[in-house]
């Protein structure tokens, strides 16, 4: 059996990243996902890989549109202001059809902001990760078992869809520290017949490139793109549903606040309230059918982010107004208490009982 | 007395520092305890301060720790431990970066007398093989220029520490002692996982400090 160790959640996506096959991490240090960058040049050395501190940001997010471009996974990681910096090549990206990991441990914005977690770069990672028409695959972990599972499904899902995924977590997931175990699993990563990694006169040039000449051939491209999205909605969507069975009123919540919200649904359900958790696992595409499933049985939803409120409009698109959709959040860097969103249970359901 | 915890970080500096002062002060010591780790800016000993003001423990903070401030700077404070007349405690940043700190009073704490020790865990990725662990010890000692005086077993699994987790690092932490040349102190248990173990089980991990996480919670 594998061993069980204890890791930081920013260590154990680095080592998830070099099992997923990863042999390519650029990068530039920024609290708090240093311990990512760190654990990368300890190891990459030692295994013949590449770990390389470029000079800013944008240089590290292209340097990753080289290496996708000659087909080995690669990845870079940062934390919001340096994510910013990373979208004009991430567009390039999505642009040139790149499979990648993207790793954002969010911290307070807007601007320089602060060290302390945040959800607020929600809104950057499932609607505008670039410029253009285009999304990127979004993963919201809440533990640092689950950061494991999702950095190996992220790469090979970017692979399988050849488009960049984003792991989305925080400055508490990032820095916590929690019991991981990683399995052997062999990674065999797919073959790549469109990388332009030397043709060595056997086959025709491969290009990658992000610019169309013709107007109607760009928005043939898209189109097609598109459609390819809409095949990811249908069959990569991911969501855990806790206590939802019976419940009157159901947290909505991902990542860090999860955790905090399943505090408060079990302690709900101590206090008699029938309460349950609806935790979307990806946020692009996000479990729109989970919540759509429960609008009509429940007397409320209440969203909890650490932002000002930004996935909760996905929450009542999803509802289609057939229930009330409220919203319950900190930010700044500060982080929602268990007693906190209790007490919004309780109000929502209209008492103690 | 003074001394001084050093590690690799995620072991548990800081879980040690607060028991030692706490114990300290409880023995009806007086007890400082001085927060040094310039290396991360999270889960720090400033995290305790109602626990540590309700005890009486002086507490020495860096400016900005628990701020948005990433480099915090330390108080002319931590002079005044150095001719301290009660049980001074040390806590140290991770590794040989965090012992950097070190290298500015090493005169001062050389003269003044110290113990210095150094935490190891069996469940950390980089010290779980032993030879890490003791190679470790040397670069700290090379960056404080001190000696580390003595090993605390600190090996833990968080939340999923069980009787079995601390055993099995009973061998580990005798490696490291044999490897390293720096006598094993004792294992730091936390209180409810020691009630688990019977007495044959405890006499395999030598001197047993019982410990209590006073890190808070989240959730």
């Amino acid at each position: 059996m594998a061993e069980k160790v204890l890791m930081k959640g920013n260590e154990a996506i680095a080592e998830a990243a070099i099992r997923a096959g990863c042999r390519h991490f650029f990068g530039y240090p920024i609290t708090p996902q240093t311990e990512v960058s760190a654990y990368m040049a300890k190891k990459m050395p030692k295994i013949g890989g590449v770990f390389l501190q470029a000079e800013s940001e944008i240089a590290a997010a292209n340097m990753v549109l080289g290496a996708a471009s000659a087909g080995v996974r690669t990845m870079t990681s940062s934390s919001s202001p340096g994510i910013s910096l990373k979208q004009e090549a991430i567009s390039y990206i999505i642009g040139s059809d790149l499979p990648c990991v993207i790793l954002n441990i969010q911290r307070g914005g807007p601007g320089l902001g602060g060290i302390q977690p945040s959800q607020a770069d929600y809104f950057q990672a499932t609607r505008s990760p670039d410029h253009g028409d285009a999304h990127m695959l979004v993963f919201a972990p809440a533990s640092v078992q689950e950061m494991v599972t999702l950095v190996t499904d992220a790469f090979d899902l970017a692979d399988k869809y050849r488009m960049p995924a984003m792991i989305l977590g925080d400055g508490a997931l990032g820095q916590m520290m929690e019991p991981v175990v990683f399995e052997d699993k062999e990674i065999t990563p797919p073959e790549k017949p469109w990388a332009t990694n030397g043709h060595e006169n056997k086959r025709a040039h491969n290009i990658v490139n992000s610019l169309y000449i013709q107007p109607d051939e760009l928005e043939r491209i898209v189109k097609e793109r598109f459609e390819k999205y809409e095949e990811i909605k249908k069959n990569e969507t991911r969501v855990e549903n806790f206590m939802t069975d019976d419940a009157d009123v159901i947290v909505v919540a991902y990542g860090i606040a999860a955790r905090v919200a399943k505090s408060a649904v079990r302690n709900a359900r101590a206090a008699g309230i029938k309460a349950g958790l609806i935790r979307p696992i990806t946020l692009w595409p996000f479990p729109a059918e989970a919540i759509k499933e429960k609008a009509d049985k429940v007397k409320a939803f209440l969203t909890v982010e650490l932002s000002m409120g930004q996935m909760v409009e996905d929450v009542k698109l999803a509802a289609e107004f057939k229930a009330p959709v409220e919203f319950f959040g900190r930010t700044g860097g500060m982080v929602p208490t268990t007693d906190e969103v209790f007490n919004e249970i309780v109000r929502l359901n209209g008492g103690n009982k | 007395m003074l001394t001084i915890i050093t590690g690799h970080y995620g072991s548990g500096k800081t879980t040690l520092s607060l028991n030692l002062a706490v114990n300290s002060a409880k023995s009806g010591k007086k007890t400082a305890i001085a927060d040094l780790d310039i290396v991360n800016p999270f889960f720090r000993t400033a995290d305790s301060l109602p626990l540590l003001e309700e005890l009486g423990i002086e507490a020495i903070i860096p400016y900005g720790a628990n701020s948005n401030l990433e480099s915090v700077y330390l108080p002319p404070e931590v002079e005044k431990l150095f001719r301290y007349d009660g049980n001074a405690y040390l806590d140290i940043g991770g590794d040989d970066d965090g012992a950097i700190v070190l290298g500015r009073y090493a005169e001062k704490i050389a003269a003044a007398g110290y113990e210095m020790i150094c935490v190891i865990s069996r469940y950390r990725p980089f010290t779980k093989d032993p030879k890490d662990a003791a190679e470790m010890i040397a670069s700290i000692e090379a960056t404080s220029r001190l000696k580390v005086t003595g090993l605390v077993n600190t090996s833990s699994l968080g939340d999923d520490t069980d009787g079995e987790t601390v055993l099995a690092s009973a061998c580990y932490a005798k490696e490291v002692s044999r490897l390293s040349g720096k006598p094993l102190l004792y294992t730091a248990v936390k209180k409810d996982v020691l009630a688990t173990l019977s007495d044959g089980e405890k006499e395999t991990l030598g001197d047993i400090l019982p410990i209590e996480i006073y890190t808070k919670r989240l959730f």
